[in-house]
């Protein structure tokens, strides 16, 4: 079930480090596990992971959380929404001494970019990056692969626009790597105060703030979260002006073509960037996104554990 | 009486560079001569430096000695030892130690110390304003009688253009320079580094050149105005080297230092990094402020250095304890060591043909030692102190943990190897630092 490919990671940081053989064998294990979750019962029987989110977070954490249960593990947990810990003790420090207590690995959510790969580098323990800062969140990125999939077969030739923030955004850079490694044509749409200035290190993509001119190129719409405090730090004037210019409006929707998939990696802010009748129409995958984020959870958990 | 014979000396204050003999007595120079001309006086302590360069003791304007306060990264002690085996025997420390130089009872300390523990000279540099909040103005006058030589907010720059002007019109008057890090911190807003391809890659937000370029437009447009001596820290883009050419060709009293670290490394350095820190050579070791900026920008820095447009090379010598590096980058405190590996980090371009020797040398000695208006220091004309740096060009070695003689230990250059290295510093005619003990 899980590829040669996958039986030398050590770590899931990024969908950047991941080549295409892996991303392919982690798409094809959840598959498997989709169909017979039964298979991997009793995959981390005895191992214990410890959920590490220093940053607010609900479902990301309970899929994670599923996904061990699912597999006979154990979770054991900290959170806490700020990374300065009490008592001043530093994020490596808190780290030693959780993993004396015998954890065989971590799932982690830091605010700060590129702190699993500092606890990964430095502990040399199995680390599953559950997100940190604005770097890459790469479950969030194999799931949606594996979400778009499921309903086309191959990923190979289409095209996906991911629409909002891209700047503060890893969500966009993990499917950025990710999707492009599996063929698929990325369009990036967003104000201009929301792009990263330079995307030279990236593999190439379509990049615009013109997201009328766009919308009939794509085969699926990945519709991004606008964080409320954007538009008080000047990215834009006013959640209006940013409907009016770059949310997924039920008028827009119709311009699409006819079978163009919606996703979201949600918390969605309904009528900002995305109307209701979007993301409740027969196109929106959101809710496939959520189950099937648990089996590619697993298969990453099964992947880098077994 | 002491000698050094047969040394390939090169003293830009006097267009020197050929086999000499230096002649010191009473801590100065006393004569410099053709090789063989002092061997009728029948010295006892004499130094064979044949094979050899010998320069007038290196100057570094840019120093952070931690001292009083911050005994856990840095002292007078440790520091000015770091700097002697560096080569450096004259260093310029940054106001912002705890509590900051802002008074004269904490420059007269930090000289009181200097005194008692010091390996090569300090000259203090003052806050420009008080508590470096960039609200009110230091006692500049009171400091600069108890000897400070220079006036920095430093890493605190100072937002309000009305207040920087008035510090530039009251330094004027004791003709000290204003030392600016020229950044606008509502562009750069905290970014842990620079803006750029790295940046966007790695999610972190960045620092643009543009924050550079702001602040030094600025300064260049106050000193203008006011007619004060101004000097860029650390230049770090290409842009700024632009202003400052425009600027000193208009006339404005305007210098700028160079660090061996924004020479020597870009921005991708962070992409390759590693997080591993023992002790050391982390990625958080790539982080300082100004940031490490593109490999463009780390070419012009040094083209601009070799033609003088740049006129010194400064360390910024930033030492900080693991728990400052050993975090998340961005959480990490800015800066590095910079003491001992700034001259073999310069060989290395002197080797590269990206710098000359004489530059490198003007660049550590005239410039820095003109900037602090010393004229004991920085040259070897007769009656000058006998600082004395003793180099060997070619000599292959790797630096390892062990040669930092700071107390901390935050260098991205262990385990580099280098050719060329500082063999012998004197401070005053006196050995402070010999390679082979």
């Amino acid at each position: 079930m899980f590829p040669e490919s996958l039986s030398r990671l050590k770590a899931v940081l990024t969908t950047r480090d991941l080549n295409s053989e892996q991303i392919e064998g982690f798409l094809s294990a959840a598959s498997q596990i989709k169909k017979n979750p039964e298979s991997v019962a009793q995959t981390l029987k005895g191992k214990t992971i410890l959920q590490f989110f220093v940053e607010n977070t609900t479902r990301t954490r309970m899929s994670f959380e599923t996904a061990v249960r699912k597999m006979g593990g154990m979770n054991v947990g900290f959170a806490t929404a700020s990374s300065s810990f009490s008592k001043g003790e530093t994020l490596l420090d808190t780290v030693r001494t959780i993993r004396q207590y015998g954890v065989d690995a971590i799932v982690m959510r830091h605010s700060s970019g590129e702190s699993p790969k500092f606890i990964h580098e430095n502990l040399n323990l199995p680390v599953i990056n559950a997100g940190d800062g604005q770097h890459e969140h790469p479950t969030q990125a194999l799931l949606d692969a594996f979400t778009l999939q499921e309903v086309w077969g191959s990923l190979k030739n289409k095209t996906v626009l991911i629409l909002g923030d891209i700047l503060h955004s890893r969500v966009a850079r993990s499917n950025i790597h990710a999707l492009t490694k599996l063929g698929v044509n990325v369009i990036l749409c967003a104000p201009n105060t929301l792009l990263p200035k330079d995307l030279s290190l990236f593999p190439k993509v379509e990049v615009t703030h013109k997201l009328d001119e766009v919308l009939s190129k794509a085969d699926a719409v990945m519709c991004l979260r606008i964080q409320f405090e954007r538009q008080s730090q000047n990215y834009f004037p006013s959640k209006h002006e940013y409907r009016h210019f770059w949310g997924l409006t039920v008028e827009r929707a119709a311009k699409l073509k006819p079978n163009t998939y919606i996703l979201h990696p949600g918390p969605m802010n309904r009528g900002l960037e995305i109307d209701s009748e979007v993301a409740d129409s027969k196109h929106s995958l959101i809710l496939k996104q959520v189950e099937n984020g648990v089996w590619v959870r697993m298969a990453v958990l099964g992947g880098i554990l077994r | 009486m002491m000698l050094i014979k047969n040394a390939r000396v090169i003293d830009p204050s006097q267009n020197l560079d050929a086999e000499r003999d230096i002649l010191i007595e009473n801590e100065k120079i006393k004569a410099i001569d053709k090789p063989g001309s002092f061997d009728s006086l029948k010295i006892q302590n004499a130094v064979d430096a044949k094979g050899l360069i010998a320069t007038p003791g290196f100057v570094d304007v840019h120093v952070h000695l931690r001292e009083p306060g911050l005994e856990h990264k840095e002292t007078v002690k440790t520091g000015t030892t770091a700097a002697v085996h560096g080569g450096f025997t004259s260093v310029a420390s940054m106001a912002n130690s705890d509590p900051a130089n802002d008074n004269a009872r904490v420059t007269r300390y930090i000289l009181e110390r200097s005194c008692e523990a010091a390996m090569a000279r300090v000259f203090p540099i003052g806050a420009v304003t008080k508590g470096l909040k960039g609200e009110m103005l230091a006692d500049i006058g009171l400091m600069v009688e108890a000897g400070i030589r220079a006036i920095s907010d430093d890493g605190m720059p100072i937002m309000n253009s009305l207040l920087m002007r008035r510090a530039m019109e009251y330094a004027k008057m004791f003709d000290i320079p204003v030392i600016s890090h020229a950044e606008d911190l509502n562009l750069s807003q905290g970014s842990p580094m620079n803006e750029g391809a790295v940046s966007a890659l790695l999610g972190y937000s960045g620092n643009p050149n543009a924050s550079e370029e702001i602040m030094v437009a600025r300064e260049i447009a106050l000193a203008r105005l006011t007619g004060a001596r101004v000097h860029i820290a650390h230049v770090s883009t290409k842009e700024a080297i632009a202003q400052i050419k425009a600027a000193k060709e208009s006339g404005v009293k305007i210098t700028a230092e160079v660090t061996p670290h924004h020479l020597c490394l870009n921005d991708e350095f962070i992409l390759s990094g590693k997080h591993t820190c023992s002790h050391s050579h982390g990625k958080t070791d790539y982080k300082m402020a100004p940031p490490l900026r593109s490999p463009a920008d780390q070419t012009a820095l040094a083209q601009a250095l070799e033609s003088g447009l740049i006129d010194m090379v400064a360390s910024d010598h930033a030492p900080h304890g693991c728990v400052d590096k050993e975090v998340e980058f961005e959480l990490a405190a800015n800066g590095i060591l910079g003491l001992q590996t700034t001259v073999p980090l310069l060989l290395g371009l002197v080797h590269e043909k990206k710098l000359s020797l004489k530059r490198m040398v003007e660049s550590l000695t005239v410039a820095p030692a003109k900037l602090l208006g010393i004229s004991e220091i920085g040259t070897l004309k007769p009656g000058s102190h006998a600082d004395i740096t003793l180099l060997d060009l070619s000599e292959e070695w790797t630096l390892t943990l062990e040669h930092l003689v700071s107390k901390s230990k935050n260098s991205p250059f262990t385990a580099r190897k280098f050719k060329g290295r500082v063999k012998k510093t004197w401070v005053g005619g006196q050995l402070k630092y010999d390679s082979s003990k």
